[in-house]
């Protein structure tokens, strides 16, 4: 049962990857007892499972994921969001409002407008229907200051790190509150705009270096720099 | 067919110096046009081609929209400048089937199914022609789609060969097209021994034309070689800057 | 681009027949559907056929006229070839300029006559550099049953071994036309073959509902002397190397075949 390459090289779509009893992973897929590359990427051996990390992707909605959007739409009975992804999403007005809506009395561009942004969560989504979102849980709703900062979707995973490691030490070093969009967004509001800045800064270069190791350190050291903080 | 140049002398040279089995230079970027996507850049012989990719995204207009798969839209175009005399920039009839035979070289490929009711726009520039544009078109637009983040099964690799002066000659040049008794453009999926275009102009017996594939898939295999080299390229010359300085 | 669909049930009889060397109207994998071919139907065009292919069924009209050669080909006469799918042949096809479906069934006709010489053009040179005549084939698809290439190929030729060119002389440049007429000069006989590829088996002359379920079509042209003159694959399928090879002996067969309903010896 032969694996063709090392762990964490980079491979190619139709690479194969693995011949024999393997479960397939992401951006891999199977033919008879083939795995191969379906994305480029980095290839992920655990135990029986073959997999790709991807070094390029586009979002998917999944339900469930906390994603920023930007209305781009007010309709009828709601909002048509750009979720940076192939499907337009929806947020409907019952899951905006926290009292019924009266077309009579409401205008729905007073709550949202074109051009707005939101942080919200994918309540459903399948190969028929374009997702829906919500808005009414806590710490989702309408961004009114801060930055937001566009990363490719496949860096998301490392923007977080193992355990939410390098996140943690973003917002630790940065001072901002970041809030990471599953759909490649990433929010930052700081105390000043300096600290956001750096904080951009850092994610930028995450997303640049997400395929090398070692990398948590060297943005650690990175945002001190820019702080002034070392030489 | 007019005769006028002699394409192939006496010691089995071609009237660019190659041998009947050697390709032009190949040169491949990907990544180049930041807008799209996906893109890609090849430079083969003096053909001089990009290809970029939007999507999967909202299908316009919409009731284009397939229920069960992406819908892939593939425009082969020339460049006015792209050949000797000005081409009108309106789709010539040549330009309509090619990218139809180029689309359906590229599907294959694509896990379309993945992504139903959306679309797959793929561009294709010719900004200079050299003879064998189409191959030279799927090499690089299997790039700018790998490099979109598209899943696929495989890259799509293409190469011709063809009969010039009664030699069976890989990866013709413009003369060779023109001028040459046969031209078969081929597109492969190298690890899945598929064939995803296919045509043939000119006269060919079939033992000729047996001998033409063989060539022709030969010279995908090298292309193919130099494809995977231009994907990774990009993140294996960060990854060495990175991880080589740390190690110092 | 959207299709008739093929309920899921149909395409699997389809697929697993011809799994075991059958298909759904009878025919063998190798075989073709009857084939009658009319010619010299329309009196106004100089040469004209119409091919019935099972269902299926293509007209060609060959129109004759007079205009200037191409500068790199100042001593020979010119070919065009278009394709129309005429609205009443399909609930598919719609009115409007010709979709990508009808420029490659000509463009395909095309290169089939035009490799293999099928026209001596170099006899249809009046005034080198300036007149030429210019043979214009129209393919007319008049009902949709599947296979339109091989149909519209045999029309595309019987029309042309059936056009006649006016007499004429020349006169300082100028063209005068003369009673009688003489054939267009035929020098290559043209077959086209094609193949659908329906879960990996091969079948000639796929008729509509195979063509709606075939994963790639493979169209092959041989000239009278055996050899190749025109390939097109078409659809989104794959074929191995084996399978063109495997095609190609088989179409070289088939081609010596259809060519007897049009020349006979």
């Amino acid at each position: 049962m032969p694996l063709f390459y090392e762990n964490r090289q980079i491979v190619t779509p139709g690479d194969l990857l693995a011949e024999g009893d393997y479960i397939a992973g992401n951006n891999t897929h199977r033919n008879d007892r083939k795995i191969y590359a379906s994305r480029l990427g980095l290839v992920e051996y655990r135990g029986r499972k073959v997999a790709v990390v991807a070094l390029n992707t586009f979002y998917v909605p999944a339900v469930g994921d906390v994603v920023i959007g930007k209305v781009v739409e007010v309709n009828l009975h709601g909002w048509t969001v750009d979720i940076n992804s192939p499907y337009m999403a929806t947020l409907r007005t019952s899951e905006a409002l926290n009292r019924p809506f009266k077309p009579q009395r409401d205008e729905l561009s007073d709550f949202l407008d074109v051009g707005d942004m939101i942080l919200a969560k994918v309540i459903s989504f399948d190969r028929t229907r374009d997702p829906s979102l919500t808005i009414r849980e806590p710490d989702l709703g309408k961004i009114k200051y801060g930055q937001i900062v566009k990363v490719s979707p496949a860096k998301i995973p490392r923007i977080i790190g193992r355990k939410g490691s390098m996140i943690g030490m973003l917002k630790k070093e940065t001072r901002c509150n970041i809030i990471v969009g599953q759909n490649g967004l990433v929010y930052i509001s700081g105390r000043n705009r300096e600290d956001e800045r750096i904080a951009a800064l850092a994610i930028k270069k995450i997303e640049e270096e997400a395929h090398t190791s070692g990398l948590t350190d060297r943005v650690a050291e990175m945002i001190r720099k820019e702080r002034g903080e070392v030489e | 067919m007019p005769k006028k140049t002699k394409l192939v002398n006496s010691k089995g040279i071609r009237t660019d110096g190659r041998k009947i089995d050697e390709l032009r230079p190949v040169k491949l970027e990907v990544g180049i046009l930041s807008n799209a996507d996906g893109s890609a850049y090849i430079e083969q012989g003096k053909n001089k081609i990009l290809a970029a990719v939007y999507g999967p995204g909202e299908v316009h207009p919409r009731h284009l929209a397939l229920p069960d798969r992406a819908l892939l839209r593939c425009r082969y175009h020339m460049a006015p400048f792209s050949v000797q005399e000005r081409k009108s920039p309106a789709p010539s009839r040549r330009e309509v089937e090619l990218s139809k035979v180029i689309r359906e070289a590229l599907q294959p490929a694509i896990f379309l199914e993945r992504f139903p009711r959306t679309s797959i726009e793929l561009f294709i520039e010719v900004l200079q022609a050299d003879g064998g544009t189409r191959c030279a078109g799927v090499t690089v637009a299997s790039l700018a789609l790998a490099d979109a983040g598209i899943p696929m099964r495989d890259l799509v690799v293409a190469c011709a060969a063809g009969k010039a002066d009664g030699h069976i000659v890989v990866d013709l040049n413009d003369i060779e097209d023109k001028e040459g008794e046969a031209d078969v453009p081929v597109a492969y999926m190298p690890n899945f021994d598929a064939v995803s275009l296919l045509q043939m102009d000119g006269i060919l017996t079939i033992e000729e034309f047996e001998q033409a594939i063989s060539l022709a898939l030969d010279g995908c295999r090298k292309i193919y070689a130099l494809q995977k080299e231009a994907l990774k390229a990009k993140y294996q010359a960060i990854k060495e800057e990175v991880e080589g300085a740390e190690e110092e | 681009m959207t299709s008739i669909t093929v309920s899921r049930i149909r395409q699997q009889q389809i697929a697993l027949l011809i799994a075991d060397g059958k298909r759904l109207d009878g025919r063998g994998l190798m075989d073709y559907r009857p084939i009658q071919i009319e010619t010299g139907i329309i009196e106004k065009a100089e040469g004209s056929a119409r091919v019935r292919l099972g269902k299926t069924e293509v007209m060609a009209g060959v129109k004759i006229g007079i205009g200037e050669p191409f500068s790199d080909r100042p001593d020979e006469g010119v070919l065009t070839t278009n394709a129309e799918f005429v609205p009443l042949a399909s609930p598919e096809f719609e009115a409007g300029p010709p979709g990508e479906e009808s420029v490659e069934l000509a463009r395909v006709v095309d290169r089939g006559i035009r490799e293999s010489e099928a026209i001596d053009l170099k006899k249809l040179c009046i005034v080198p550099g300036k007149k030429v005549f210019i043979v214009f084939i129209d393919i007319y698809v008049l009902n949709h049953d599947g296979n339109l290439i091989d149909a519209s190929a045999l029309a595309a030729l019987a029309a042309l071994m059936n056009t006649k060119i006016f007499k004429y002389e020349v006169k300082d440049d100028e063209v005068e036309i003369k009673p009688g007429f003489t054939k267009l000069p035929i020098k290559n006989y043209p077959i086209a073959v094609t193949f659908a590829d329906i879960n990996g088996k091969l079948v000639v002359d796929p008729w509509l509902d195979e063509e709606e379920v075939m994963d790639a079509r493979l169209t092959m042209t041989f000239d009278k002397d055996g050899r190749i003159c025109a390939i097109q694959k078409g659809e989104a399928g794959t074929l191995s190397p084996k399978q063109v090879i495997e095609a190609a002996n088989i179409a070289k067969e088939k081609t010596e075949e259809l060519r007897k309903l049009l020349v006979k010896d």
